[in-house]
Protein backbone atom coordinates (compact mmCIF):
# COMPACT_ATOMS: atom_id res chain seq x y z
CA UNK A 1 0.00 0.00 0.00
CA UNK A 2 1.55 3.42 -1.41
CA UNK A 3 1.69 5.88 1.45
CA UNK A 4 0.77 8.22 -1.35
CA UNK A 5 -1.29 7.64 -4.47
CA UNK A 6 -1.57 9.01 -7.42
CA UNK A 7 -4.85 10.70 -7.22
CA UNK A 8 -3.42 12.31 -4.34
CA UNK A 9 -0.88 13.67 -5.72
CA UNK A 10 -2.77 14.88 -8.68
CA UNK A 11 -4.88 16.86 -5.79
CA UNK A 12 -1.44 18.26 -4.16
CA UNK A 13 -0.70 19.32 -7.63
CA UNK A 14 -3.69 21.67 -7.96
CA UNK A 15 -3.04 23.00 -4.07
CA UNK A 16 0.34 24.39 -5.58
CA UNK A 17 -0.73 25.52 -9.00
CA UNK A 18 0.79 22.99 -11.32
CA UNK A 19 -0.88 21.55 -14.48
CA UNK A 20 0.95 18.05 -14.29
CA UNK A 21 0.85 16.31 -17.23
CA UNK A 22 -0.22 12.50 -17.51
CA UNK A 23 3.80 11.09 -17.87
CA UNK A 24 4.46 13.53 -14.93
CA UNK A 25 1.79 12.28 -12.90
CA UNK A 26 2.94 8.44 -13.41
CA UNK A 27 6.61 9.47 -13.06
CA UNK A 28 6.40 11.85 -9.68
CA UNK A 29 3.40 9.53 -7.47
CA UNK A 30 6.35 6.66 -7.34
CA UNK A 31 8.99 9.06 -6.25
CA UNK A 32 7.04 10.70 -3.41
CA UNK A 33 6.04 7.53 -2.05
CA UNK A 34 9.79 6.76 -1.91
CA UNK A 35 10.89 9.81 -0.59
CA UNK A 36 7.78 9.80 1.96
CA UNK A 37 8.94 6.75 3.29
CA UNK A 38 12.49 8.16 4.08
CA UNK A 39 11.30 11.41 5.65
CA UNK A 40 8.78 9.13 7.66
CA UNK A 41 11.79 8.07 9.92
CA UNK A 42 11.34 11.34 11.71
CA UNK A 43 8.35 9.78 13.52
CA UNK A 44 10.85 6.83 15.17
CA UNK A 45 11.87 9.57 17.57
CA UNK A 46 10.31 9.55 20.78
CA UNK A 47 9.87 13.53 21.27
CA UNK A 48 6.49 14.01 22.62
CA UNK A 49 7.92 16.24 25.38
CA UNK A 50 10.30 18.27 23.15
CA UNK A 51 9.45 21.72 22.00
CA UNK A 52 10.07 22.45 18.30
CA UNK A 53 11.88 24.78 16.61
CA UNK A 54 11.07 26.52 13.24
CA UNK A 55 14.32 28.54 13.24
CA UNK A 56 18.27 27.92 14.42
CA UNK A 57 18.17 31.79 16.40
CA UNK A 58 15.66 33.22 18.87
CA UNK A 59 13.69 35.52 16.67
CA UNK A 60 12.25 38.40 17.92
CA UNK A 61 10.38 40.67 15.51
CA UNK A 62 12.52 43.71 13.79
CA UNK A 63 11.46 47.10 13.28
CA UNK A 64 12.96 49.51 11.59
CA UNK A 65 11.81 54.00 12.29
CA UNK A 66 9.17 54.84 10.83
CA UNK A 67 10.32 57.00 8.19
CA UNK A 68 10.46 57.32 4.36
CA UNK A 69 13.50 55.77 2.51
CA UNK A 70 14.18 55.63 -0.97
CA UNK A 71 12.29 52.46 -2.43
CA UNK A 72 12.09 51.44 -6.21
CA UNK A 73 10.44 53.18 -8.58
CA UNK A 74 7.35 52.74 -10.42
CA UNK A 75 9.70 51.78 -13.52
CA UNK A 76 11.77 49.62 -11.56
CA UNK A 77 8.46 47.75 -9.91
CA UNK A 78 7.53 46.96 -13.44
CA UNK A 79 10.47 46.30 -15.39
CA UNK A 80 10.00 42.67 -15.18
CA UNK A 81 6.23 42.45 -15.50
CA UNK A 82 5.15 40.42 -17.79
CA UNK A 83 2.35 42.46 -18.37
CA UNK A 84 1.93 46.51 -17.53
CA UNK A 85 -0.38 48.99 -18.27
CA UNK A 86 -1.12 52.17 -17.03
CA UNK A 87 1.52 51.75 -14.59
CA UNK A 88 0.11 48.65 -13.09
CA UNK A 89 0.54 44.92 -13.26
CA UNK A 90 -1.80 43.67 -15.95
CA UNK A 91 -3.15 40.25 -14.88
CA UNK A 92 -5.44 37.32 -16.45
CA UNK A 93 -8.99 37.67 -15.13
CA UNK A 94 -9.42 36.36 -11.45
CA UNK A 95 -13.14 35.30 -11.94
CA UNK A 96 -14.29 32.70 -13.46
CA UNK A 97 -16.46 32.26 -16.91
CA UNK A 98 -20.09 32.14 -14.77
CA UNK A 99 -19.36 34.86 -12.41
CA UNK B 1 51.43 38.04 -16.57
CA UNK B 2 49.89 34.74 -18.19
CA UNK B 3 49.73 33.32 -14.95
CA UNK B 4 47.67 35.94 -13.38
CA UNK B 5 44.92 33.28 -13.08
CA UNK B 6 46.77 31.13 -11.40
CA UNK B 7 46.82 33.11 -8.32
CA UNK B 8 45.05 33.78 -5.38
CA UNK B 9 43.85 36.65 -4.22
CA UNK B 10 45.98 37.91 -2.11
CA UNK B 11 48.55 37.81 -4.33
CA UNK B 12 46.70 39.78 -6.83
CA UNK B 13 46.56 42.03 -4.63
CA UNK B 14 49.49 42.18 -4.06
CA UNK B 15 50.67 42.69 -7.68
CA UNK B 16 48.25 45.73 -7.96
CA UNK B 17 49.15 47.63 -4.88
CA UNK B 18 52.88 46.96 -6.13
CA UNK B 19 51.92 48.37 -9.68
CA UNK B 20 53.28 45.47 -11.43
CA UNK B 21 49.01 44.86 -12.75
CA UNK B 22 46.13 46.63 -13.18
CA UNK B 23 42.64 45.14 -11.92
CA UNK B 24 41.22 45.94 -15.54
CA UNK B 25 44.42 43.41 -16.92
CA UNK B 26 43.46 41.12 -14.31
CA UNK B 27 39.85 40.97 -14.78
CA UNK B 28 40.86 40.61 -18.81
CA UNK B 29 43.18 37.46 -17.46
CA UNK B 30 39.80 35.75 -16.49
CA UNK B 31 37.12 36.75 -18.70
CA UNK B 32 39.58 35.11 -21.38
CA UNK B 33 39.90 32.59 -19.43
CA UNK B 34 36.23 31.78 -19.28
CA UNK B 35 36.29 32.33 -22.95
CA UNK B 36 38.92 29.50 -23.55
CA UNK B 37 37.78 26.79 -20.84
CA UNK B 38 34.04 27.74 -20.17
CA UNK B 39 32.44 25.81 -23.37
CA UNK B 40 34.00 22.47 -21.92
CA UNK B 41 32.95 23.46 -18.20
CA UNK B 42 29.90 25.59 -18.36
CA UNK B 43 30.83 27.35 -14.63
CA UNK B 44 28.74 30.49 -15.80
CA UNK B 45 25.03 31.20 -17.03
CA UNK B 46 26.37 34.36 -17.98
CA UNK B 47 29.27 36.73 -18.47
CA UNK B 48 29.45 40.78 -17.82
CA UNK B 49 32.26 41.59 -19.54
CA UNK B 50 31.16 45.37 -20.12
CA UNK B 51 30.01 45.62 -16.21
CA UNK B 52 33.43 43.47 -15.07
CA UNK B 53 35.87 45.27 -17.03
CA UNK B 54 33.75 49.18 -15.81
CA UNK B 55 34.23 47.89 -12.63
CA UNK B 56 37.85 46.74 -12.47
CA UNK B 57 38.61 50.31 -14.60
CA UNK B 58 36.68 52.28 -11.49
CA UNK B 59 38.84 50.39 -8.87
CA UNK B 60 42.09 51.04 -10.78
CA UNK B 61 41.53 54.68 -10.91
CA UNK B 62 40.77 54.81 -7.31
CA UNK B 63 43.65 53.47 -6.64
CA UNK B 64 45.79 55.74 -9.14
CA UNK B 65 43.79 58.76 -7.06
CA UNK B 66 45.64 57.51 -4.10
CA UNK B 67 42.16 56.35 -2.96
CA UNK B 68 42.80 53.69 0.69
CA UNK B 69 41.50 50.50 -0.85
CA UNK B 70 40.14 47.44 1.28
CA UNK B 71 42.21 44.27 0.73
CA UNK B 72 39.99 42.69 -2.38
CA UNK B 73 39.35 45.41 -4.40
CA UNK B 74 40.19 44.76 -7.91
CA UNK B 75 40.02 41.03 -7.46
CA UNK B 76 36.82 39.46 -9.74
CA UNK B 77 34.96 37.29 -8.61
CA UNK B 78 32.39 34.67 -9.85
CA UNK B 79 28.44 35.09 -8.05
CA UNK B 80 25.83 32.31 -7.69
CA UNK B 81 23.26 32.70 -9.73
CA UNK B 82 20.74 32.72 -6.72
CA UNK B 83 21.57 36.45 -5.23
CA UNK B 84 20.38 40.02 -7.06
CA UNK B 85 22.80 42.23 -8.91
CA UNK B 86 21.05 44.87 -10.37
CA UNK B 87 20.73 44.92 -14.37
CA UNK B 88 22.33 41.65 -14.21
CA UNK B 89 20.35 38.66 -15.67
CA UNK B 90 19.75 36.15 -12.72
CA UNK B 91 17.85 33.32 -12.87
CA UNK B 92 18.45 30.75 -10.16
CA UNK B 93 19.19 28.16 -12.57
CA UNK B 94 15.01 28.49 -13.91
CA UNK B 95 13.21 28.87 -17.18
CA UNK B 96 10.78 30.96 -14.85
CA UNK B 97 12.94 34.00 -14.30
CA UNK B 98 14.89 33.73 -17.96
CA UNK B 99 15.66 37.07 -18.93
CA UNK B 100 14.74 38.64 -15.73
CA UNK B 101 17.14 41.78 -14.67
CA UNK B 102 16.64 42.53 -10.92
CA UNK B 103 16.33 45.86 -9.94
CA UNK B 104 18.43 46.23 -7.24
CA UNK B 105 21.13 44.36 -5.70
CA UNK B 106 21.56 41.56 -3.11
CA UNK B 107 23.13 43.42 0.55
CA UNK B 108 25.79 40.80 0.05
CA UNK B 109 26.40 42.17 -3.56
CA UNK B 110 25.93 45.70 -2.32
CA UNK B 111 29.23 44.82 0.38
CA UNK B 112 31.00 43.16 -2.81
CA UNK B 113 30.98 46.11 -4.94
CA UNK B 114 31.52 48.37 -2.15
CA UNK B 115 34.83 46.67 -1.41
CA UNK B 116 35.68 46.70 -4.94
CA UNK B 117 35.20 43.10 -5.59
CA UNK B 118 35.16 42.91 -9.77
CA UNK B 119 32.08 40.46 -10.20
CA UNK B 120 32.77 38.51 -13.68
CA UNK B 121 29.12 36.57 -13.76
CA UNK B 122 26.77 34.80 -12.79
CA UNK B 123 27.11 31.13 -11.96
CA UNK B 124 25.50 27.72 -12.82
CA UNK B 125 23.11 25.90 -9.97
CA UNK B 126 20.58 23.48 -9.77
CA UNK B 127 17.44 25.16 -10.41
CA UNK B 128 16.57 27.44 -7.04
CA UNK B 129 19.18 25.77 -5.32
CA UNK B 130 16.85 22.32 -5.20
CA UNK B 131 20.22 19.94 -5.74
CA UNK B 132 23.50 18.39 -5.31
CA UNK B 133 25.17 18.21 -8.95
CA UNK B 134 23.64 21.26 -10.81
CA UNK B 135 21.61 18.34 -13.00
CA UNK B 136 18.92 20.26 -12.04
CA UNK B 137 19.72 23.48 -13.67
CA UNK B 138 17.80 24.40 -16.43
CA UNK B 139 20.34 25.86 -18.80
CA UNK B 140 22.46 22.26 -18.70
CA UNK B 141 24.78 20.56 -16.32
CA UNK B 142 28.28 22.38 -15.08
CA UNK B 143 31.51 19.99 -16.04
CA UNK B 144 34.04 19.41 -12.27
CA UNK B 145 37.54 20.60 -13.60
CA UNK B 146 38.87 17.74 -12.52
CA UNK B 147 36.82 15.01 -14.70
CA UNK B 148 34.83 16.49 -17.13
CA UNK B 149 32.77 13.30 -16.97
CA UNK B 150 31.50 14.55 -13.05
CA UNK B 151 29.08 16.53 -11.60
CA UNK B 152 30.91 19.60 -9.28
CA UNK B 153 28.23 19.25 -6.58
CA UNK B 154 25.88 21.23 -6.10
CA UNK B 155 23.65 23.63 -5.58
CA UNK B 156 26.26 25.85 -5.94
CA UNK B 157 28.79 23.76 -8.42
CA UNK B 158 29.14 26.51 -11.18
CA UNK B 159 30.91 28.77 -8.42
CA UNK B 160 32.93 25.81 -6.86
CA UNK B 161 33.94 24.76 -10.90
CA UNK B 162 34.90 28.23 -12.13
CA UNK B 163 37.49 28.03 -8.75
CA UNK B 164 38.94 25.14 -9.78
CA UNK B 165 38.44 25.60 -13.54
CA UNK B 166 40.64 28.59 -12.27
CA UNK B 167 38.01 30.96 -13.96
CA UNK B 168 37.61 33.14 -10.78
CA UNK B 169 39.68 33.12 -7.69
CA UNK B 170 36.63 34.17 -5.29
CA UNK B 171 32.89 32.93 -5.55
CA UNK B 172 29.88 33.15 -3.57
CA UNK B 173 27.93 30.28 -2.95
CA UNK B 174 24.65 29.90 -0.82
CA UNK B 175 24.02 26.88 1.34
CA UNK B 176 20.93 25.50 2.59
CA UNK B 177 21.72 22.07 2.89
CA UNK B 178 25.26 21.61 1.86
CA UNK B 179 25.53 23.71 -1.48
CA UNK B 180 28.64 25.36 -0.52
CA UNK B 181 30.56 22.65 1.24
CA UNK B 182 29.71 19.68 -0.75
CA UNK B 183 30.82 21.59 -4.38
CA UNK B 184 33.72 22.85 -2.29
CA UNK B 185 34.47 19.09 -1.41
CA UNK B 186 34.28 17.88 -5.43
CA UNK B 187 36.56 20.21 -6.88
CA UNK B 188 39.30 20.56 -4.13
CA UNK B 189 38.61 24.08 -2.81
CA UNK B 190 37.52 25.92 0.16
CA UNK B 191 33.38 26.57 1.13
CA UNK B 192 32.69 28.06 4.19
CA UNK B 193 28.82 28.21 5.31
CA UNK B 194 29.00 31.09 7.79
CA UNK B 195 26.72 30.77 11.31
CA UNK B 196 23.28 31.43 10.17
CA UNK B 197 22.16 35.05 10.50
CA UNK B 198 25.98 35.82 9.92
CA UNK B 199 25.50 36.83 6.65
CA UNK B 200 22.51 38.48 5.05
CA UNK B 201 20.17 37.11 2.65
CA UNK B 202 18.36 40.44 1.23
CA UNK B 203 18.26 39.95 -2.43
CA UNK B 204 19.08 35.69 -1.90
CA UNK B 205 16.19 34.11 -4.21
CA UNK B 206 14.90 32.07 -0.79
CA UNK B 207 14.75 28.34 -0.72
CA UNK B 208 14.19 27.62 2.71
CA UNK B 209 14.57 30.98 4.67
CA UNK B 210 15.14 29.46 8.00
CA UNK B 211 17.92 27.85 6.82
CA UNK B 212 19.69 29.68 3.85
CA UNK B 213 22.80 31.05 4.27
CA UNK B 214 25.60 33.16 2.11
CA UNK B 215 29.22 32.90 2.09
CA UNK B 216 32.78 32.55 0.42
CA UNK B 217 34.58 30.25 -1.64
CA UNK B 218 38.01 30.01 -3.04
CA UNK B 219 41.34 28.24 -3.50
CA UNK B 220 42.90 28.75 -0.33
CA UNK B 221 41.56 29.35 3.54
CA UNK B 222 43.05 33.02 3.88
CA UNK B 223 41.31 34.18 0.35
CA UNK B 224 38.15 32.35 1.86
CA UNK B 225 38.42 34.59 4.84
CA UNK B 226 38.47 37.94 3.21
CA UNK B 227 35.79 37.35 1.61
CA UNK B 228 33.72 36.26 4.32
CA UNK B 229 34.66 39.85 5.85
CA UNK B 230 33.53 41.62 3.19
CA UNK B 231 30.07 40.12 2.74
CA UNK B 232 29.71 39.62 6.76
CA UNK B 233 27.88 41.07 9.41
CA UNK B 234 24.25 43.15 10.51
CA UNK B 235 21.91 43.89 7.86
CA UNK B 236 18.70 45.48 9.08
CA UNK B 237 17.26 44.47 5.58
CA UNK B 238 17.11 41.07 6.55
CA UNK B 239 14.93 40.31 9.77
CA UNK B 240 17.14 37.25 11.13
CA UNK B 241 20.28 39.06 11.13
CA UNK B 242 22.69 38.59 13.72
CA UNK B 243 23.50 41.95 15.12
CA UNK B 244 27.20 41.28 16.76
CA UNK B 245 30.36 42.05 15.50
CA UNK B 246 31.83 39.49 12.37
CA UNK B 247 33.77 36.60 14.54
CA UNK B 248 37.83 37.74 13.83
CA UNK B 249 38.32 34.92 10.47
CA UNK B 250 40.54 36.82 8.49
CA UNK B 251 43.27 36.34 12.01
CA UNK B 252 42.30 33.64 12.49
CA UNK B 253 42.95 32.28 9.21
CA UNK B 254 46.43 34.08 9.28
CA UNK B 255 47.43 32.36 12.74
CA UNK B 256 47.03 28.49 11.61
CA UNK B 257 47.32 26.85 14.78
CA UNK B 258 45.66 24.23 16.10
CA UNK B 259 47.85 23.96 19.53
CA UNK B 260 45.34 22.62 22.23
CA UNK B 261 42.29 23.22 20.12
CA UNK B 262 39.67 19.91 20.90
CA UNK B 263 38.86 18.71 18.05
CA UNK B 264 35.48 15.82 18.01
CA UNK B 265 35.18 13.39 15.17
CA UNK B 266 31.54 12.46 15.28
CA UNK B 267 31.20 8.68 15.41
CA UNK B 268 27.71 8.91 13.28
CA UNK B 269 29.01 10.65 10.27
CA UNK B 270 31.51 7.33 8.68
CA UNK B 271 30.95 3.94 8.02
CA UNK B 272 28.84 2.02 5.75
CA UNK B 273 28.37 4.23 2.49
CA UNK B 274 31.57 6.05 2.87
CA UNK B 275 33.91 5.48 -0.05
CA UNK B 276 37.56 4.20 1.56
CA UNK B 277 39.14 6.59 -0.01
CA UNK B 278 37.06 9.51 1.66
CA UNK B 279 37.52 7.68 5.05
CA UNK B 280 41.08 7.53 4.71
CA UNK B 281 42.29 10.84 4.07
CA UNK B 282 39.74 12.24 6.41
CA UNK B 283 42.08 10.33 9.10
CA UNK B 284 44.49 11.11 7.47
CA UNK B 285 43.58 14.78 7.99
CA UNK B 286 42.90 14.25 11.81
CA UNK B 287 46.15 12.62 12.36
CA UNK B 288 47.63 15.41 10.98
CA UNK B 289 45.94 17.74 13.38
CA UNK B 290 46.85 15.47 16.30
CA UNK B 291 50.58 15.98 15.05
CA UNK B 292 49.72 19.39 15.34
CA UNK B 293 49.07 19.40 18.46
CA UNK B 294 44.98 19.29 18.81
CA UNK B 295 43.51 17.28 20.92
CA UNK B 296 40.92 14.71 19.29
CA UNK B 297 38.57 12.64 20.65
CA UNK B 298 35.65 10.71 19.39
CA UNK B 299 31.94 12.36 20.11
CA UNK B 300 28.27 10.97 19.40
CA UNK B 301 25.61 12.90 17.96
CA UNK B 302 23.04 10.13 18.11
CA UNK B 303 19.89 12.44 16.30
CA UNK B 304 22.44 13.33 13.29
CA UNK B 305 20.91 10.19 11.60
CA UNK B 306 17.64 11.96 11.51
CA UNK B 307 18.67 15.27 10.18
CA UNK B 308 18.44 13.81 6.71
CA UNK B 309 14.80 12.79 6.81
CA UNK B 310 13.65 16.19 8.86
CA UNK B 311 15.60 18.14 6.57
CA UNK B 312 13.97 16.86 3.81
CA UNK B 313 10.10 17.91 5.25
CA UNK B 314 11.28 21.26 6.30
CA UNK B 315 13.52 22.56 3.30
CA UNK B 316 9.97 21.47 1.19
CA UNK B 317 7.31 22.85 3.06
CA UNK B 318 9.49 26.13 2.99
CA UNK B 319 10.19 25.87 -0.32
CA UNK B 320 6.22 25.58 -1.31
CA UNK B 321 5.87 28.70 0.28
CA UNK B 322 8.41 30.51 -0.66
CA UNK B 323 7.81 29.11 -4.50
CA UNK B 324 4.45 30.36 -4.31
CA UNK B 325 5.48 34.03 -5.00
CA UNK B 326 6.31 32.59 -8.62
CA UNK B 327 2.94 32.92 -9.94
CA UNK B 328 2.94 34.29 -13.41
CA UNK B 329 2.07 38.38 -12.28
CA UNK B 330 4.27 40.71 -11.31
CA UNK B 331 7.81 39.37 -12.78
CA UNK B 332 9.02 36.13 -14.92
CA UNK B 333 7.38 33.83 -17.23
CA UNK B 334 3.87 34.03 -18.02
CA UNK B 335 2.21 31.15 -20.06
CA UNK B 336 -1.34 31.11 -21.31
CA UNK B 337 -2.07 34.68 -21.37
CA UNK B 338 -4.23 34.16 -24.43
CA UNK B 339 -7.33 36.45 -22.87
CA UNK B 340 -9.90 33.61 -22.05
CA UNK B 341 -7.52 31.46 -19.45
CA UNK B 342 -8.39 32.66 -16.07
CA UNK B 343 -5.41 33.89 -13.27
CA UNK B 344 -5.44 30.83 -11.77
CA UNK B 345 -5.34 28.93 -14.78
CA UNK B 346 -2.19 30.92 -16.33
CA UNK B 347 -0.60 30.54 -12.99
CA UNK B 348 -0.65 26.50 -13.47
CA UNK B 349 0.44 26.65 -16.74
CA UNK B 350 3.54 29.00 -16.50
CA UNK B 351 4.34 26.81 -13.22
CA UNK B 352 4.09 23.83 -14.85
CA UNK B 353 6.15 25.10 -17.96
CA UNK B 354 8.52 26.98 -15.81
CA UNK B 355 9.51 24.81 -13.00
CA UNK B 356 11.92 21.26 -13.56
CA UNK B 357 11.33 17.98 -12.04
CA UNK B 358 13.02 18.38 -8.49
CA UNK B 359 11.51 22.06 -7.94
CA UNK B 360 8.05 19.88 -8.26
CA UNK B 361 9.06 17.13 -6.53
CA UNK B 362 10.19 19.70 -3.58
CA UNK B 363 6.79 21.63 -3.97
CA UNK B 364 4.84 18.79 -3.59
CA UNK B 365 6.49 17.23 -0.96
CA UNK B 366 6.13 20.42 1.01
CA UNK B 367 2.40 20.71 -0.37
CA UNK B 368 2.09 17.25 1.56
CA UNK B 369 3.94 18.04 4.58
CA UNK B 370 2.02 21.00 5.73
CA UNK B 371 -1.56 19.70 4.32
CA UNK B 372 -3.61 19.41 7.17
CA UNK B 373 -4.08 16.03 8.78
CA UNK B 374 -0.44 15.32 8.58
CA UNK B 375 1.15 18.69 9.93
CA UNK B 376 1.70 17.24 12.65
CA UNK B 377 3.03 13.95 11.87
CA UNK B 378 5.74 15.33 9.30
CA UNK B 379 6.95 18.73 9.70
CA UNK B 380 5.87 19.46 13.44
CA UNK B 381 8.12 16.14 14.06
CA UNK B 382 10.53 17.19 11.96
CA UNK B 383 10.88 20.79 14.26
CA UNK B 384 11.16 18.60 17.26
CA UNK B 385 14.19 16.59 15.41
CA UNK B 386 15.72 19.93 14.39
CA UNK B 387 15.77 20.39 18.24
CA UNK B 388 17.08 17.18 19.39
CA UNK B 389 19.53 18.23 16.24
CA UNK B 390 20.62 21.05 18.21
CA UNK B 391 20.64 19.66 21.22
CA UNK B 392 23.24 17.32 20.30
CA UNK B 393 25.49 20.15 18.69
CA UNK B 394 25.47 21.62 22.18
CA UNK B 395 26.25 18.55 24.42
CA UNK B 396 29.14 18.15 21.87
CA UNK B 397 30.46 21.84 22.30
CA UNK B 398 30.42 21.18 25.96
CA UNK B 399 33.50 18.82 25.33
CA UNK B 400 35.24 19.89 22.65
CA UNK B 401 36.08 23.32 20.59
CA UNK B 402 34.74 21.89 16.39
CA UNK B 403 33.08 18.83 15.35
CA UNK B 404 34.58 17.04 11.93
CA UNK B 405 33.61 14.95 9.88
CA UNK B 406 34.13 14.17 5.97
CA UNK B 407 32.19 16.59 3.99
CA UNK B 408 30.76 14.33 1.88
CA UNK B 409 30.29 10.37 1.58
CA UNK B 410 31.69 10.12 -1.77
CA UNK B 411 33.61 11.67 -4.06
CA UNK B 412 32.06 13.58 -7.16
CA UNK B 413 30.13 11.23 -9.17
CA UNK B 414 29.47 10.39 -12.78
CA UNK B 415 27.16 12.92 -14.64
CA UNK B 416 23.85 11.21 -15.14
CA UNK B 417 24.33 8.66 -12.81
CA UNK B 418 21.87 9.47 -9.52
CA UNK B 419 19.50 11.63 -11.61
CA UNK B 420 16.81 9.40 -11.38
CA UNK B 421 17.14 8.24 -7.69
CA UNK B 422 16.39 11.18 -5.54
CA UNK B 423 17.10 9.80 -2.39
CA UNK B 424 20.07 8.48 -3.42
CA UNK B 425 20.82 12.14 -4.73
CA UNK B 426 19.74 13.13 -1.00
CA UNK B 427 22.41 11.38 0.60
CA UNK B 428 24.88 13.13 -0.78
CA UNK B 429 24.44 15.69 1.88
CA UNK B 430 23.99 13.55 5.12
CA UNK B 431 27.54 15.23 6.77
CA UNK B 432 26.26 18.64 6.13
CA UNK B 433 22.63 18.76 7.02
CA UNK B 434 22.90 18.97 10.63
CA UNK B 435 24.56 22.49 10.66
CA UNK B 436 22.17 24.04 8.73
CA UNK B 437 19.32 22.96 10.85
CA UNK B 438 21.24 23.75 14.18
CA UNK B 439 22.33 27.06 12.01
CA UNK B 440 25.84 26.84 13.27
CA UNK B 441 29.00 27.56 11.25
CA UNK B 442 30.58 24.99 9.22
CA UNK B 443 33.55 24.44 6.39
CA UNK B 444 34.86 21.92 4.02
CA UNK B 445 38.71 22.00 2.90
CA UNK B 446 40.85 20.39 0.69
CA UNK B 447 42.14 16.83 2.43
CA UNK B 448 43.81 14.96 -0.26
CA UNK B 449 42.49 12.69 -3.16
CA UNK B 450 40.71 9.63 -2.78
CA UNK B 451 43.02 6.77 -4.27
CA UNK B 452 39.83 5.21 -6.01
CA UNK B 453 39.03 7.60 -8.82
CA UNK B 454 42.00 10.46 -7.67
CA UNK B 455 39.11 13.27 -7.23
CA UNK B 456 39.28 15.57 -4.37
CA UNK B 457 37.93 14.75 -0.85
CA UNK B 458 36.82 17.52 1.56
CA UNK B 459 37.52 17.98 5.37
CA UNK B 460 34.40 19.28 7.51
CA UNK B 461 34.68 21.19 10.31
CA UNK B 462 31.63 22.80 12.26
CA UNK B 463 32.17 25.32 15.03
CA UNK B 464 29.50 26.68 17.09
CA UNK B 465 27.47 29.75 16.24
CA UNK B 466 29.51 32.65 15.67
CA UNK B 467 32.77 31.00 16.30
CA UNK B 468 33.15 30.66 12.66
CA UNK B 469 36.71 31.78 13.01
CA UNK B 470 37.59 28.56 14.41
CA UNK B 471 36.76 27.29 11.60
CA UNK B 472 39.26 29.30 9.88
CA UNK B 473 41.72 28.02 12.61
CA UNK B 474 41.65 24.71 11.19
CA UNK B 475 40.99 25.29 7.86
CA UNK B 476 44.47 27.04 7.93
CA UNK B 477 46.43 24.56 9.59
CA UNK B 478 45.69 21.86 7.69
CA UNK B 479 46.17 23.85 4.32
CA UNK B 480 49.77 24.77 5.83
CA UNK B 481 50.58 21.38 6.81
CA UNK B 482 49.18 19.94 3.51
CA UNK B 483 50.72 22.45 1.16
CA UNK B 484 54.16 21.33 3.34
CA UNK B 485 53.73 17.48 1.92
CA UNK B 486 51.94 18.72 -1.38
CA UNK B 487 54.08 21.52 -2.64
CA UNK B 488 51.25 23.69 -2.95
CA UNK B 489 47.14 23.68 -2.38
CA UNK B 490 45.64 20.86 -3.47
CA UNK B 491 44.12 22.62 -6.42
CA UNK B 492 47.60 22.41 -7.67
CA UNK B 493 47.53 18.64 -8.71
CA UNK B 494 44.66 19.36 -10.71
CA UNK B 495 44.51 18.31 -14.24
CA UNK B 496 44.96 20.94 -17.00
CA UNK B 497 42.25 21.79 -18.92
CA UNK B 498 42.17 21.93 -22.51
CA UNK B 499 42.27 25.14 -23.69
CA UNK B 500 39.65 26.10 -26.86
CA UNK B 501 39.36 29.38 -28.80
Amino acid sequence: MPSITREEVAHLARLARIELTDDELDHLAPQLDQIIGLVGQVSEVAADDIPPTSHALPLTNVMREDVNVPCLTPEQALSGAPAAEEQRFRVPRILDEEA
Amino acid sequence: MTELIRKTAVELSELMASGQTSSVEIAQAHLDRIGAVDGEVHAFLHVDTEGALAQAAAVDAKRAAGEKLGPLAGVPLALKDVLTQEGVPTTAGSKILEGWKPPYDATVVQRLKAAGVVILGKTNMDEFAMGSSTENSAYGTTHNPWDLGRIPGGSGGGSSAALAAYEAPLAIGTDTGGSIRQPGAFTGTVGVKPTYGGTSRYGLIALASSLDTPGPCARTTLDAALLHEVIAGHDPLDSTSIDQPVPAVVEAARRADVAGLRIGVVKELGGEGYQPGVEARFHEAVELLTKLGAEVVEVSCPHFQYALPAYYLILPSEASSNLAKFDAMRYGLRVGDDGANSAEKVMSLTREAGFGAEVKRRIMLGTHALSSGYYDAYYGQAQKVRTLIAQDFTKAYEQVDVLVSPATPTTAFAIGDRVDDPIAMYKNDLCTIPSNLAGNAAASFPCGLADEDGLPVGFHVMAPVMRDELLYQVGSALEAALADQWGGVLMTKAPELEVTR
